[in-house]
């Protein structure tokens, strides 16, 4: 196998995004996604069938256009990657089943890689950014998860820190968003309720935050509370005959999230003495989210990185950036006896290691 | 890089269907069967289809069917992919459709959809050729989950050798299927496998005839919202 700069083609169908990313070692050839988010608009969520069903329809036209686009052929191609989870089973399944029967049918090497550690590896294709230091503490925030990690080796040892114990941060913007009669998804729309309105004047509950949180949920998240506290509030104002104030209610929502996010962020590169913050997701689209963290971390002399946007969303280009690390890094390929795996543990970086 | 195609002896057409296992077969365009795979679980098709697949392939490679006139160890060139498509749980059916497009992308040949139906259709109207039976008209009546069952109506089989198709696919509650089939004036014939050389076997018989048996969609016979456990509901406001 080409391990100096490989060819790799790699395949992410956890959620509502058919990505098919190709790679060349650290460079980016192709990024394609093909989106089901405005299918699950009527339904306020992410439905796990009309996904599944989205990407066996998008799965052979992306796959033709990543090589349109990265102008290479099957047959250049040294090794296939495919997300085997975390992530919605049905939807992940699509993606193993078409990655186990091209890498059969091309005769390539195949790597089943975690999606966590994916959006990790997403950084690397960010030519513009300086080589990616170890060990960096990273915040990985979408629809699907919010996590806290400490990467040491990103082909070797990723540790979890914490993660939600309850809704991710994107699904509390949906949530919220709901409540305030504004539609899927909800992060721009409550991003953009928000222009007017004053993050200080509702005082939100900032969840797992307490002194007494601190022993056994440092690092870990809880959304659930404040989605719940943000719908009581309005209820009580409604109660009282009062209008809503729009505006202020999703400035101190957002600004909740945006503060508990950061916080425990900057927590760890403190307690570990990492001066290096990642940021990944779909939810770093928050601008919010960006500018207090690049703020906060500055102040706190913590370097905060983070990748163009189309890397941060779910995308196969960065399962492919990591299964070119694992390679370059000498890792053997996965053999093809492995499944989708809903709640693959982050420290898995790879599963099904042959050999 | 072009492989060679035309004039080998090899030819075959790999059928793949996760309707209900996890079924592969390499058949000759004549029906002999030259490998068959399979996983019987109703579950772990994602698991189970890269192995069986590497198998078949490996089988086909190492030996020749009775009756094939390919000698063992010639090489096999995988000329079709027929490709089940249900009805069936959807998620285990995904996954052979999503393989057999992503074979037939990489070998770069064409992807023929076989409704699964049609592949337990052919294997029993031929074993009742064999017995020299008259065949009655039948209802293909598999697990459809949900309370239900997915059937489909045959009679008889055409002049391309193809099963001749008369009601369905189509799904009733568990409760009514007798009735269902009664009134169509069939016998019901429960099926627990899709065999896939069967797949294959339709496959051939369809091209043969320049036919299309299936649109490239898969028979889910079901909207998607109705494997919600609940729509969200607006909450508050
Ligand atoms: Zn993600």
């Amino acid at each position: 196998m080409n391990r100096r700069e490989p060819l790799v083609l790699g395949i992410e169908t956890s959620c509502d995004e058919t990505g098919i990313g190709i790679v060349r070692g650290r460079t980016l050839l192709s990024n394609t996604i093909a989106s089901s988010m405005d299918e699950h608009a009527r339904f306020g969520g992410v439905v796990p069938e009309v996904a599944a069903r989205a990407h066996l329809e998008a799965m052979q036209p992306s796959i033709e256009a990543a090589l349109k686009e990265a102008q290479v052929s099957l047959e250049d191609i040294d090794a296939v990657a495919v997300t085997s989870g975390p992530g919605l089973a049905g939807a992940l399944m699509v993606g193993v089943g078409a990655a186990k029967a091209l890498a059969v049918g091309l005769d390539k090497p195949l790597y089943a890689v975690n999606h966590l550690v994916g959006h990790i590896a997403a950084d690397i294709l960010d030519d513009a950014a300086a080589p990616l230091e170890y060990p960096t503490v990273a915040l990985l925030v979408s629809g699907g998860h919010t996590s806290l990690l400490l990467v040491h080796d990103l082909t070797g040892n990723v540790e979890l820190l914490g993660e939600t114990v309850d809704d991710a941060a994107g699904e509390a913007f949906d949530k919220v968003a709901r409540i305030l009669g504004l539609p899927y998804p909800g992060g721009p729309e409550i991003d953009r309720a928000a222009v007017t309105g004053d993050p200080t004047a509702i005082r939100f509950p900032r969840g797992l935050s307490r002194a007494s949180d601190r022993e056994k949920h440092r690092y870990d998240f809880s959304f659930s509370g404040l989605k719940t506290s943000v719908a009581r509030w309005i209820e009580q104002h409604e109660a009282a005959g009062q209008p809503v104030p729009v505006a202020d209610v999703a400035a101190s929502f957002r600004e909740a999230v945006v503060d508990v996010l950061v916080t425990k962020a900057l927590d760890a590169c403190q307690a570990y003495g990492v001066p290096r913050l990642l940021l990944g997701g779909g939810v770093i689209a928050n601008r919010r989210l960006r500018d207090v963290a690049t703020a906060r971390g500055a102040a706190a002399g913590v370097t905060v990185r983070i990748p163009p946007l189309r890397l941060c969303t779910d995308n196969g280009a960065m399962i492919a950036a990591l299964a070119a690390e694992l390679i370059m890094s000498g890792h053997e390929p996965s053999t093809l006896a492995f499944g989708a795996d809903s709640t693959l543990p982050v420290t898995d970086i790879q599963v099904a290691v042959s050999g | 890089m072009p492989r060679p195609r035309a004039h080998y002896p090899g030819r075959v057409i790999l059928g793949i269907d996760t309707s209900l296992g996890t079924e592969l077969a390499l058949v000759d365009p004549d029906g002999v069967v030259r490998a068959e795979a399979a996983s019987l679980d109703a579950l772990g098709h994602a698991e189970v289809i890269g192995t069986l697949l590497v198998r078949v392939l490996a089988d086909a490679a190492t030996t020749a069917a009775v009756g094939s006139p390919v000698p063992a160890g010639a090489e096999t060139v995988v000329t079709h992919v027929a490709s089940g498509m249900g009805p069936g749980p959807f998620t285990g059916l995904r996954i052979g459709i999503a393989a057999a497009r992503a074979f037939a992308l990489a070998r770069g040949i064409p992807v023929i959809p076989v409704p699964s139906h049609d592949a337990v259709a052919l294997e029993a109207l031929m074993a009742s050729a064999l017995a020299d039976t008259e065949p009655e008209r039948f209802a293909v009546v598999t697990d459809a989950r949900r309370r239900e069952f997915a059937y489909t109506v045959y009679d008889g089989i055409d002049d391309d050798g193809l099963p001749l198709r008369v009601a369905g696919p189509a799904l009733v509650p568990r409760d009514d299927i007798d009735a269902t089939v009664a009134a169509l004036g069939a016998r019901r014939l429960d099926a627990t496998r899709v065999p896939a050389a069967f797949i294959g076997l339709v496959a051939a018989r369809a091209l043969a005839a320049g036919r299309e048996v299936a649109d490239a969609e898969p028979l889910y016979l079901r909207s998607p919202d109705v494997t919600l456990g609940h729509v969200p509901k607006k909450v508050g406001v």
